[in-house]
């Protein structure tokens, strides 16, 4: 083969590309490129057609030539191909993000999450400090029996002291059948019985839940509230063990820069009894509840040897805590279930 | 109790630091409540006399009186109370007092008349608690002297103390000042003995008939009495005590109730001369008691009387009209018993009478009082009646119900150490015990010591009750901190943690906890569409509105949902996990913990959503049974949840008549679960399947199904039928409308296959649809 005929195709070749290469450049969208792209993929498109001529040259090394001519030309072609579609989807991505954008806060959410009751939040925060301190969480019927609210609390029947907790109790009621009288609890102290039939020591428990008073509501009382309980029993535990809970529970709940003291005072459950006052430093005292070693008497009704165990006691109310927390001017606000009183606390 | 700075004093010295004496009694156990300064003077409040008074005709609500406060010369001030008259001495605050109140005292004129001062009452001043009117003071006051000085008003201070019910003692002065004054490490100051004649034997017979009430009667005559005033000071006293001065003998009663803690009683002899008799009162037996009221006793009530057997008291509680002193009075019989304090706590408690002695009594006084009282109360009456002779030979009449004198206990020593942690000896204890009054015996053995109780500590009988007095005296702040180390593992139980699971996921639902009141009026549960029969009724409830215990929850839910929506909430949506009490077999109700959830303007499928998720949460199931509506639900829109014969609970809306009952608007759907049931369950732990690799085959499937068959139905037949091939199986249209025959309505499933090991061939596809088709057929449903 002539050395025209080699630069007549090397000329062939040359215009094929170019002309390839413009049509690519001037191509108006991703979609003519493609077109572009499958064009030159035909068999007859010029190339191919070049390359089906090759052949036809007789020349091994010339055909050789003519051969990596047409394929550089091709790679050439197709690299401008590809990066031309790339070009175009990046200014495509740019329109759809430039023509999709919202406000986002034009936002509706028909599902919001509902409110716990402060009086839950509180007793949840209660027991989970006093998990950490080593305590299991017991609960007991609202609906009691006499025999758990007094009687094992070293309050026998005639005991005055039984005056003070303004009792309901449930019909039938008859004094006659005081022992069999059911009424509702007026404290968590039952429970406290409950456990000690039902557990061995060591016993670390607190004991939260719904208690009754026959109190008329006022400001700063409910006939129904809620109170927290704590018992532990097991060799060896005195004052100083309660004085020292009671101390950690105050400094975990309530702040380190809390302290707490004990002063004398009486319940029949325990002796000696102590109410339980918190102070933070520079402030002043303000009366949490009441605690004591638990009563010999009370240990023996729930099956317990005094002699062998000794154990502590403590309580208070949980409605206060949270009204305090949350200075709720009335407490009888907590309860009117009230969705603008319950959606302030999440 | 309220306890007098001055007069704590003259029991012991202990001192002028009142805040410092407020901080000591209360680390003994007697919490001071209240500290109150009484008795500052005034200055510039002067004794005037009432010269005239004056209407002025434009002025109804004042008028203008004229004083003369001591210069003789007239001074005119306007007066909005109308009490006094011409001649009566009465408190002038002059021009620039400054009044307790802040006020200043200016010229202030009314109708372009100036007021040279003010008229006080006892009130504006501190002195009374009097505020109707002007206060008329003493007529032998001299006018122009300084009105705090002319009565011999002194400044004290008042402690009111919380006394608890296991320390009778402190009901008194000689209580609280022996255990402040041990807790001081000082002495008490004994009485100063008065000189009083002592007159020939003078005994009054005394019947003890009810022996079991009453320990012990004793009754001392005194003559030469003079009833009059008591001196200003003892009115002072008692006033700042809360109680009015009546006289000499029967202020004196009172001063020695309130110091020695000894209740007693002062009858003029004529009246009792003839002896008493103490018996309890028959069936609806009258008695007209001081207060002038008349009051109808029982059998349980005990009764003082005469020789006659006619009623002079309630013993324990209140003396009877007609055997009091009078003006009259020469010579007394005092009473001073010991009564069974249970007893006198019942009769209390019967009649509704506190009074200061029946306080004291169903406490406790101490039985082996009467002799200090008896002296106390001669000395006293001395400073009034100088002539009064105590007769000898008083009667001391006595019981087995007498508690011993000499009362003790066991203390081991080692004890102390186990209770309170603190290591003492028998020296220390008692340093500690024997200034309150208690005895401590040589040690019985190196452990074992005989503690002996004083008479005046009713609460002390056993060896805790000592250990008690110990840590007080020994100080509750000494004893120290300790931390106990838990051997227990801190947690909650399964079931209070699947509680709180379920109440975060109610809320992730959007419900609101509400607390509704657990009492119900009668006729709610009706109401609510629930039976009454099974419900518990209080006794002694509050109001008749909240007598009835809830058997569920819904009552109090669907109020909270009507005052929301009555306060303009819309999408109310509530929860409640609380306790139920329906009668049971046993002694205590069937109770149980629910959890109810309503949704308000929702229907039943928001329920049936509400309970397929938390089904799905806590990991339990049970059977829909949509034949009969439970109780108080819609009749067409709902299901009760069940195990067998065993009810979980229910789920759907809320009958529309129990809504009108209510007063709710738009739909409500409710879910409710036996909580009891279901968080005591364990859900099986979930074992891993391999997720498999290969391609998975969707097809989906619309039918016909007539409204009889249920959907869900449908739904279970469809996934038999699939086989253990089925991935997922889900419906995911419903259509009602054109297309479709009435009374039936399209239901879409759509199926995915997938097998773990290979890739599903056609065939085993199509023999799964064409099983589905089949199994759908059967029940009635037609492919579309």
């Amino acid at each position: 083969m002539s050395s025209e005929a080699t630069f007549d195709l090397g000329a062939q070749v040359e215009a094929a590309r170019s002309l390839a290469l413009s049509a690519i450049a001037n191509a108006p969208d991703a979609a003519a490129v493609s077109k572009i792209g499958s064009d030159l993929a035909n068999k007859k498109s010029a190339l191919n057609t070049l390359r089906s001529g090759l052949g036809k040259i007789q020349d091994q090394e010339a055909r050789k030539m003519a051969g990596q001519l047409i394929n550089e030309s091709a790679q050439e072609i197709d690299r401008a191909l590809q990066q031309r579609i790339a070009e175009f989807l990046i200014i495509e991505r740019a329109a759809q993000v430039a023509g999709e954008g919202i406000d986002l806060t034009e936002f509706v959410s028909p599902n919001r999450r509902g409110y716990s009751h402060i009086v839950t939040q509180a007793m949840e925060r209660l027991e989970d400090v006093f998990i950490g301190l080593g305590f299991q969480v017991a609960e007991g019927p609202e609906v009691e029996t006499d025999f758990y609210n007094f009687e094992a609390l070293n309050m026998p029947r005639t005991h005055p002291a039984r005056s003070e907790f303004d009792t309901m109790f449930i019909e039938p009621f008859s004094v006659e059948h005081e022992a069999n009288t059911v009424l509702l609890r007026t404290h968590t102290s039952p429970v406290q019985i409950r456990v000690m039939q039902t557990w061995e020591p060591p016993i670390y428990a607190v004991m939260p839940g719904r208690v009754f008073r026959r109190d008329t509501p006022d400001a700063t009382h409910m006939p129904v509230f809620h109170q927290i309980e704590g018992l532990v029993i097991d060799r060896d535990i005195t004052f100083a063990h309660l004085a020292g809970i009671i101390e950690s529970f105050t400094k975990a709940f309530f702040g380190n820069e809390f302290t707490s003291r004990l002063r004398p005072s009486f319940f029949p459950f325990t002796e000696p009894s102590a109410e339980f006052d918190i102070k933070r430093h520079n402030g002043d005292w303000i009366e949490l509840g009441g605690c004591g070693m638990v009563h010999p008497n009370v240990l023996r009704a729930g099956g317990i040897d005094p002699d062998v165990f000794t154990g502590f006691a403590f309580g208070f109310g949980i409605d206060r805590m949270a009204k305090e927390r949350h200075n709720v001017e009335d407490i009888r606000e907590m309860y009117t279930n009230d969705l603008r009183f319950l959606r302030q606390f999440s | 109790m309220k306890i007098l700075h001055s007069w704590l004093n003259e029991f012991a010295d202990f001192g002028t630091d009142v805040d410092a004496i407020a901080e000591s009694i209360t680390k003994l156990g007697l919490a001071v409540e209240g500290i109150e300064i009484v008795g500052l003077p005034v200055a510039g409040v002067v004794v005037a006399k009432v010269l005239r008074t004056e209407r002025h005709p434009d002025a109804a609500k004042v008028h203008r009186v004229y004083v003369d406060a001591g210069d003789g010369v007239e001074k005119h001030v306007w007066c909005g109370a109308f009490n006094m008259q011409p001649g009566d001495l009465i408190p002038l605050a002059t021009l620039g007092t400054q009044m307790p109140d802040g006020r200043v005292i200016g010229q202030r004129g009314i109708l372009g008349i100036d007021s040279e001062g003010m008229l006080c009452s006892g009130t504006e001043l501190g002195l009374s608690a009097d505020a109707t009117g002007i206060m008329i003071l003493p007529s032998h006051l001299e006018l122009g002297t300084d009105v705090f000085s002319a009565l011999g008003i002194t400044k004290d201070v008042v402690f009111d103390l919380d006394v608890t019910r296991n320390r009778p003692d402190c009901t008194g002065y000689l209580g609280v000042a022996r255990d402040l004054a041990a807790h001081l490490g000082l002495s008490l100051l004994p009485h100063k003995d008065a000189a009083i004649a002592s007159g020939k034997k003078h005994s009054i017979p005394v019947d003890i008939r009810a022996t079991d009430r009453c320990g012990r009667f004793s009754v001392t005559v005194m003559s030469g009495v003079v009833v009059t005033d008591s001196p200003a000071w003892i009115a002072q006293r008692l006033s700042r005590a809360g109680m009015r001065s009546i006289n000499n003998v029967v202020d004196v009663s009172n001063l020695v109730n309130l110091e020695l803690n000894q209740p007693n009683h002062a009858y003029d002899l004529n009246t009792v001369a003839d002896g008493f008799i103490v018996r309890c009162a028959n069936d609806t037996e009258a008695i007209t008691t001081l207060d002038d009221a008349s009051r109808t006793l029982g059998p349980q009530d005990l009764l003082i009387c005469d020789a006659k057997d006619r009623p002079v008291g309630i013993a324990g509680i209140m003396g009877g009209a007609g055997s009091q002193i009078s003006s009259s009075t020469t010579a007394i019989a005092l009473e001073i018993a010991w009564f069974e304090p249970l007893g006198i706590a019942a009769s209390v408690s019967r009649l509704s009478l506190r009074t200061e002695a029946s306080l004291r009594f169903e406490r406790g006084v101490d039985p082996y009082g009467s002799d200090l009282a008896v002296a106390r109360f001669a000395q006293l009456l001395s400073l009034t009646c100088p002539d009064l002779v105590v007769h000898a030979q008083g009667t001391d009449a006595r019981t087995d119900a007498l508690p011993a004198q000499d009362r003790s206990t066991s203390l081991r020593l080692d004890q102390i150490k186990r209770v309170l942690g603190i290591d003492i000896d028998v020296d220390r204890v008692r340093s500690l015990i024997e200034p309150i009054g208690f005895g401590v015996l040589q040690p019985d053995t190196s452990n074992a010591v005989t503690i002996i109780v004083p008479s005046w500590r009713p609460d002390c009988s056993q060896e805790i009750d000592v250990i008690e007095e110990i840590a007080r005296h020994y100080g509750y702040d000494e004893i120290g901190k300790v931390v106990p180390k838990s051997p227990v593992h801190g947690r909650l139980s399964a079931v209070q943690q699947r509680r709180r699971g379920v109440r975060d996921f109610v809320l992730s639902l959007g419900a609101s906890e509400a607390m509704p009141n657990p009492f119900l009026a009668p006729g709610d549960l009706l109401r609510c569409g629930l039976s009454e029969d099974n419900a518990l009724r209080l006794a002694n409830p509050l109001v008749a509105e909240e007598s009835v215990l809830r058997t569920s929850l819904r009552p109090g839910l669907l109020r909270a949902i009507a005052y929301n929506q009555s306060h303009r909430i819309n999408d109310v949506s509530l929860f409640e996990v609380g306790h139920v009490y329906p009668q049971g077999v046993e002694q205590l109700p069937d109770e149980h913990e629910v959890l109810c959830v309503v949704f308000a303007e929702a229907d039943a499928t928001k329920a049936m959503d509400c309970w397929s998720q938390i089904s799905q949460y806590l990991g339990i199931g049970a059977q829909l049974f949509q034949d009969v509506a439970p109780g108080g639900f819609h009749g067409t829109r709902s299901a009760q949840l069940r195990r067998g014969k065993i009810v979980l609970g229910a789920v759907g809306e809320i009958d529309p008549t129990v809504l009108a009952n209510y007063g709710v608007f738009g739909r409500v759907a409710c879910v409710e679960i036996n909580l009891s049931i279901v968080l005591g369950e364990t859900p099986k732990v979930a074992l891993a399947q391999v997720v498999s690799k290969y391609p998975s085959s969707d097809f989906d499937l619309a039918f016909t199904v007539p409204q009889t068959v249920a959907a869900g139905l449908l739904l279970k037949s469809l996934r038999q039928a699939a086989g253990n091939l089925l991935a997922e199986l889900a419906l995911f249209d419903i259509y009602r409308g054109k297309g479709v025959v009435e009374g039936s309505r399209s239901l879409a499933y759509r199926l995915r296959f997938q097998a773990p090991d290979r890739t599903l061939a056609d065939t085993e596809i199509a023999d799964a649809r064409a099983r589905c088709i089949a199994a759908a057929q059967k029940l009635g449903a037609e492919l579309r």
